[in-house]
């Protein structure tokens, strides 16, 4: 029994420090950047699109909007290819098949980023520059490259969606009548739709957290993106091409940036929880 | 003109293949540029040499350990930790708001870019507690960087043992270290090794967040203190510096062989413990 | 396992080491770190290699990161040397020591299928601040211009903006790139762009233009005509450690300087 104490004062010491060490950094971060926001404005920092930081001018509008259009082009392509391979995989192909293939997704999860940016520097600016115009470093190149990243993480969460639809849903359609895919759009898709959300969430979490691909296909320019062929730069290339050098008020700024993305990801985090929560809410009341 | 819902089906169903065909045509198409252009040149000397020339000749050694000891030691320090506070949380609490918010936290950090821990480390690593541009400094950003997902991994892992387990081993009189220990823990494995080599991963790709911690030396790190320079930061400032394209195609190629066989290895681990458990 | 006790005990003492020795500092006296300029980057890894060959029992570790850092790192105290391509400001020049050790170039490139050959200083400045926007104007072929930008802690960047810019702004639709190299893949794949880099790196994939009607030659900044020219220092802070005047010393010598001049840099002599 001493032992068990004993133990488990070991055990509570070491989770304390870890969960200290985690606060720490968030502390941390809030603390760095919070003041600049304030001492900048909140109006300023957030809905100005002037970043100049040697005349200490601090506005992220520029790589908000430019995070955005990438995130959401990433999620679009990101969610046309899951939900077909999803869809694909657990209702119009032999038994087994998808538990082969998911640990070969989740393989090319592991593939670095510096990889996809690379490839994608090499194949994919070009052609887009030689077939659509522009310099190629675009919105529509980071879009397809991030979405290609954040493919793996939507379609083993979907696919994970999708089987835990009962049978007895997809059975007593097709038992009265309905084609497999009707059945599909009817019946699955409405009753994984929780699950399936928040696996786009977590998809666009990812996303807008990518940094080194990014800074690699999307031309990092300053001005808010026009088209898809224009140059971005989002929040995460710019303290990645900037917190090398920047110090005081600078640094300052980009732990800011950090703070902003800290928060999105949280949001996101919340929106994804509550929605899952929701499908076990309903399942719970069936 | 109506379409009779058969043929939608079709339409439906070839399409989707047609989605799915381009997505795996994608992902072995990045495979294999890289691996067709780089294996020629991963031969035994070029991964036991030093580079030259900033790296357009020579090997990639100096690398291949820095990438062993910063991806390693980060994950060497951050498992037992994250392990020890996932049974702490699931095991030796009562479940409640303080739980859940610890649980909240970890997610969200889970979630946090590594560029943001980047930017921690290099501050409070690096600067101030004067550890410099070192494997320690990359190593114990990396470490905090993976200690959300694996705590929560493991967490998780734990909390789906089912709890007969848990009262056959107390029933047998066992106490509630040798039931966790003995028991619990043994049961969990595989979650928690998946978790663990997971982060490893993670680890190894990290770019950004390693640049500016662990800096990016040449040289053979001789203490922990050194800067080294690591298989990913080599293959991204090879290739955009437009070094050598060769030399980072097969740096590139050593780093995805090395990813994939710790999938590999995660994999099999997993299949090997689940039979055992008898799940 | 009575060893899981002994073994959590250990890595709670590792992890306090670990922290403890933080605060002892840094490597040995033995070894030189530079961190700086990526222009100087490859300079000092190749006067590094050669050095290493000469004096084995040495160390001496080269960083990239871009000017602004390198200066701050010598201030901290991160590194012995911070590389800086570019010449320091009145206030920075009372905290540093500055050492020149070449000087460099700043070749305006653009694509080789760029019929454009020549520019003016003012044509310069109007093409990166975004008022002339289609090669036309400048006499090439019709079409954007994409103009290429370093970020803002470069040198490079810096010198490009003290000698070309004067206080206009470059434009905010520049694509901004991390490295010269990265400047030169650029250019090298895109028609319509054009940016600005270290001449000793330009190599024979990109066109340099001429400006203000000298070519960018090394004798031609030697000669005064070629006027796009900043300083490469070694800067310090304070007392300089034996093991890195050695260094400093080497890369001063005319060894060193032969080997910069053959890299496509100017001797300071």
């Amino acid at each position: 029994m001493k032992r068990d104490k004993v133990i488990g004062a070991i055990l509570l010491a070491i989770a304390l420090s870890a969960i200290s060490g985690l606060a720490l950094i968030t502390v941390f971060i809030f603390r760095e950047g919070v003041p600049i926001i304030l001492r900048v404005g909140a109006r300023q920092f957030f809905l100005s699109t002037d970043w100049e930081p040697s005349l200490g001018h601090f506005g992220i509008l520029s790589m908000m909007v430019g995070s955005l259009f990438v995130t959401v082009g990433a999620a679009v392509i990101g969610v046309v290819f899951s939900m077909g391979l999803a869809i694909v995989l657990t209702q119009f192909s032999p038994p087994g098949l998808s538990a082969a293939v998911k640990p070969v997704i989740e393989l090319l999860a592991g593939i670095p980023s510096v990889v996809y940016g690379f490839v994608g520097v090499v194949t994919l600016v070009p052609l887009i520059r030689r077939s659509l115009g522009g310099p190629g470093l675009s919105v529509l190149a980071a879009s397809v490259v991030l979405g290609v990243m954040i493919l793996p993480t939507i379609t083993s969460i979907a696919i994970d969606a999708l089987e835990a639809v009962p049978r007895s849903y997809l059975e007593g359609s097709i038992a009265l009548g309905a084609t497999r895919w009707q059945t599909v759009t009817m019946v699955l898709l409405r009753a994984a739709r929780s699950g399936l959300v928040a696996a786009v969430i977590l998809g666009m979490g990812r996303a807008i957290g990518e940094t080194m691909a990014v800074i690699m296909v999307a031309g990092n320019a300053l001005d808010v993106p026009r088209s898809l062929l224009a140059p971005v730069r989002t929040l995460t290339s710019n303290i990645a091409l900037e917190m090398g050098y920047a110090s005081g008020d600078h640094r300052q700024a980009l732990f800011a940036t950090g703070v902003t993305l800290f928060v999105i990801i949280t949001l996101l985090n919340v929106a994804a929880l509550t929605v899952s929560r929701q499908r076990a809410g309903r399942r719970r009341a069936k | 003109m109506r379409v009779s819902p058969v043929a939608t089906q079709r339409l439906a169903v070839g399409f989707m293949w047609m989605l799915t065909a381009i997505t795996f045509a994608v992902l072995v198409f990045i495979l294999a540029f890289i691996l067709v252009h780089g294996l020629p040149h991963v031969t035994w000397t070029f991964l036991t040499q030093s580079p030259t020339s900033m790296g357009r000749e020579g090997g990639i050694f100096p690398m291949i350990l820095g990438t062993f000891l910063v991806a390693g030691l980060a994950v060497l320090v951050a498992a037992p930790i994250g392990v020890a506070t996932a049974v702490y949380l699931s095991e030796y609490t009562r479940e409640g708001r303080l739980t859940s918010v610890i649980r909240f936290g970890a997610d969200c950090l889970a979630g946090v870019p590594s560029i943001i821990f980047g930017l921690f480390g290099f501050v409070f690593f690096a600067i101030a507690l004067r550890m410099g541009l070192s494997v320690l400094s990359g190593s114990l950003t990396l470490a905090l960087m993976v200690l959300p997902t694996i705590i929560r991994t493991s967490e998780e892992a734990i909390r789906a043992v089912p709890n007969s387990y848990r009262e056959v081993s107390l029933g047998l009189g066992g106490t509630r270290f040798q039931t966790v220990f003995y028991v619990v823990l043994r049961s969990a494995l595989p979650g928690i090794s998946t978790g663990i080599v997971l982060s490893l991963g993670r680890s190894i790709s990290e770019t950004a967040a390693v640049m500016l911690t662990a800096g990016s030396a040449l040289r053979l790190p001789k203490s922990l203190f050194d800067s080294s320079r690591t298989l990913a930061l080599h293959f991204y400032l090879l290739s955009r510096e437009g070094i050598s394209m060769p030399n980072a195609y097969a740096t590139a190629s050593v780093l995805i062989i090395a990813i994939l066989a710790l999938n590999l290895l995660a994999y099999a681990l997993m299949r090997r413990f689940a039979v055992k458990v008898g799940r | 396992m009575p060893g899981a006790r002994l073994l959590f005990h250990a890595r709670i003492v590792m992890l306090g080491l670990v922290l403890i020795c933080g605060g002892c500092g840094r490597t040995s006296g033995r070894s030189v770190n530079l961190l700086g300029s990526t222009s100087i980057q490859p300079f000092a890894e190749m006067l590094a290699e050669r050095y290493l060959k000469e004096y084995p029992g040495q160390f001496v570790e080269v960083q990239g990161g871009g000017s602004t850092a390198g200066l701050q790192a010598a201030e901290s105290g991160l590194t012995n040397i911070g590389m800086c391509s570019r010449s320091l400001t009145a206030k920075e020049s009372l905290l540093f020591t500055p050492i020149l050790i070449a000087r460099d170039g700043l070749a305006i490139v653009v694509n080789p299928k760029n019929p454009v050959a020549s520019l003016s200083i003012e044509q310069l400045r109007a093409l990166f601040a975004g008022r002339i926007a289609d090669w036309n104007e400048v006499g090439g072929k019709a079409g954007p211009v994409w103009p290429i930008t370093r970020e803002e802690g470069s040198g490079t960047r810096e010198s490009f903006v003290r000698l070309v810019m004067g206080n206009e702004r470059i434009s905010r639709r520049s694509l901004t790139q991390e490295s010269n190299g990265a400047v030169k893949e650029l250019v090298r794949g895109d028609p319509a762009a054009i940016g600005y880099m270290s001449l000793g790196l330009v190599g024979p994939d990109l066109k340099a233009v001429a400006i203000e009607g000298a070519q960018p030659t090394v004798e031609n900044v030697l000669a005064g005509r070629y006027n796009l020219v900043r300083p490469l220092l070694f800067v310090t802070k304070g007392t300089v450690a034996p093991a890195t005047q050695k260094f400093i010393d080497f890369v001063l010598s005319s060894e060193g300087q032969r080997l910069l001049a053959t890299e496509g840099l100017v001797k300071i002599r």
